[in-house]
């Protein structure tokens, strides 16, 4: 047969490419389930993570089960529009990101560490190559940070990659995101030995300048959605 | 057995774990070798996933060298990798997720390893299947061997661990040993690769440039 006329060549990677489509599409069908299941844990231990719960060499499934008690989906005006475990945890914060600031639905976890209210947030924003994405866990007070995590999609190693390091990330606890008068202001990432104008701070990474100040900015714009859910506390615990 | 085994297929699987090692004699793949080598486990994963993949695509290619049109036979070439790469990836997220997270790219970055097309045309294109799978399964573990060298060193100086486990005693760190943090950098790596290369050349008179 002549492999090199033209039709030949056209009906042969013709076939090639729709044989090729199914055996993939039915990979992808077929393992969809588990990969999903898999996603979903890992965000579990992500938000674990943040409440300072070490899940290694145990069912972080079970765990995030045990200590995360309750879901709220609120909206900028801090109105809970659900309160189920699942819608919050389905929640997709880029997407909501996207949307004009009333629509947002905005997912608060709910956790109870040895008999403590905790409030868990999402955050989400970008560094120097990539996306960035964490969670930050609050106080029952709706003002201290408890616990911090963060994670990045293609950060510099060794530099900005930092950031998802424990010694960067426990520099928040106990920091507190309203000033003073109650206002919200986030918390800052300083350049060490340079200090912030009226909010608390912590130092960035040496090398890893745009990535340090893209914490600061996913801090600030995703914690301001949540402005009128902080200032809502009902045990008056500010400072 | 002995059809199987002639000697020919012997040399065929013998010489890239040695004297025709894809990584440190042709010097391909190296890319990866330095991304993917800070941790043994990555390591051991890569070079697993490379071997499948070479050994299943050459049987593929071989199984249709008859058929591919000589135009456009990169890219079937090209198809086979892509597709077996998509599996591969596929299948690690559903299985090792953590693994995949780490390996990130370069799992997708596999298609363009220039030892998978490099099998591809000069052997998988002229040899029957049987030879092709042999020689696919040569080059990965002549890839993986040399990755897995690297890693086992750059995890063992760089974070002292290996496959996540404390091997370093804490004694060391008391006596004031640390960490090289060096190791972790990709131009490690590149050393590490120089000092096989030095060795295996030293070893191998012939393979000395005069």
């Amino acid at each position: 047969m002549n492999t090199n006329k033209n039709s030949y060549t056209l009906i042969y990677s013709i076939v090639m490419v729709v044989v090729v489509a199914f055996l993939l599409s039915f990979v992808s069908s077929a393992l969809k389930e588990r990969q999903t299941a898999n996603v979903e844990l890992d965000k579990k231990k992500q938000i674990l993570n943040a409440l300072q719960i070490d899940w290694a060499g145990q069912d972080a499934g079970a765990l995030f089960d045990k200590y995360i008690v309750n879901g709220l989906v609120i909206n900028s005006d801090a109105k809970v529009l659900k309160e189920s475990k699942d819608a919050t945890f389905n929640i997709e914060i880029t997407k909501e990101m996207s949307k004009p600031l009333e629509q947002r639905e905005l997912p608060v976890f709910v956790a109870d560490v040895d008999g403590e209210t905790k409030y868990i947030v999402n955050l989400a924003g970008s560094g120097l190559w990539g996306a960035l994405w964490g969670y930050l866990a609050l106080d029952s007070d709706r003002n201290t940070i408890y616990g911090a995590y963060f994670s990045h999609a293609s950060e510099t190693p060794g530099l900005g990659a930092n950031i998802a390091e424990k010694p960067f990330q426990e520099q928040f606890k106990g920091k507190h995101i309203l000033n003073s008068a109650n206002e919200f202001v986030s918390v800052a990432v300083m350049k060490a030995g340079t200090r912030a104008d009226g909010m608390e701070q912590v130092d960035g990474i040496s090398g890893g300048t745009i990535t340090s100040k893209g914490v600061e900015t996913m801090l600030y714009n995703s914690l301001v959605q949540y402005d009128k859910f902080f200032q809502q506390t009902t045990e008056g615990g500010n400072n | 057995m002995g059809k199987l085994f002639s000697n020919k297929t012997k040399e065929v699987f013998v010489g890239p774990l040695n004297k025709n090692n894809p990584v440190t004699i042709q010097v391909l793949g190296i890319c990866s070798a330095l991304a993917v080598t800070a941790k043994l486990e990555p390591a051991l994963v890569m070079g697993l996933s490379v071997t499948i993949i070479v050994a299943f695509a050459n049987v593929i290619i071989s199984l249709l060298r008859n058929t591919i049109p000589g135009r456009i036979r990169i890219i079937v070439q090209l198809v086979v990798v892509a597709a077996l790469v998509t599996v591969v990836s596929e299948v690690l997220k559903a299985f090792a997720y953590d693994v995949s997270v780490q390996l990130s790219v370069y799992i997708g970055l596999i298609i363009t390893n220039c030892i998978l097309m490099g099998r591809l045309e000069a052997f998988a294109m002229s040899n029957k299947p049987w030879e092709s799978f042999i020689d696919g399964l040569g080059n990965g573990i002549g890839y993986a061997w040399i990755l897995i060298v690297v890693g086992f060193f750059r995890e063992l100086l760089g974070s002292g661990t290996l496959l996540g486990y404390k091997v370093i005693p804490q004694a060391f760190y008391d006596a004031g040993y640390s960490n090289n943090g060096l190791m972790i950098l990709p131009p490690m790596a590149l050393i590490l690769v120089a000092c096989i290369i030095w060795v295996q050349r030293a070893r191998n008179k012939e393979l000395q440039e005069k």
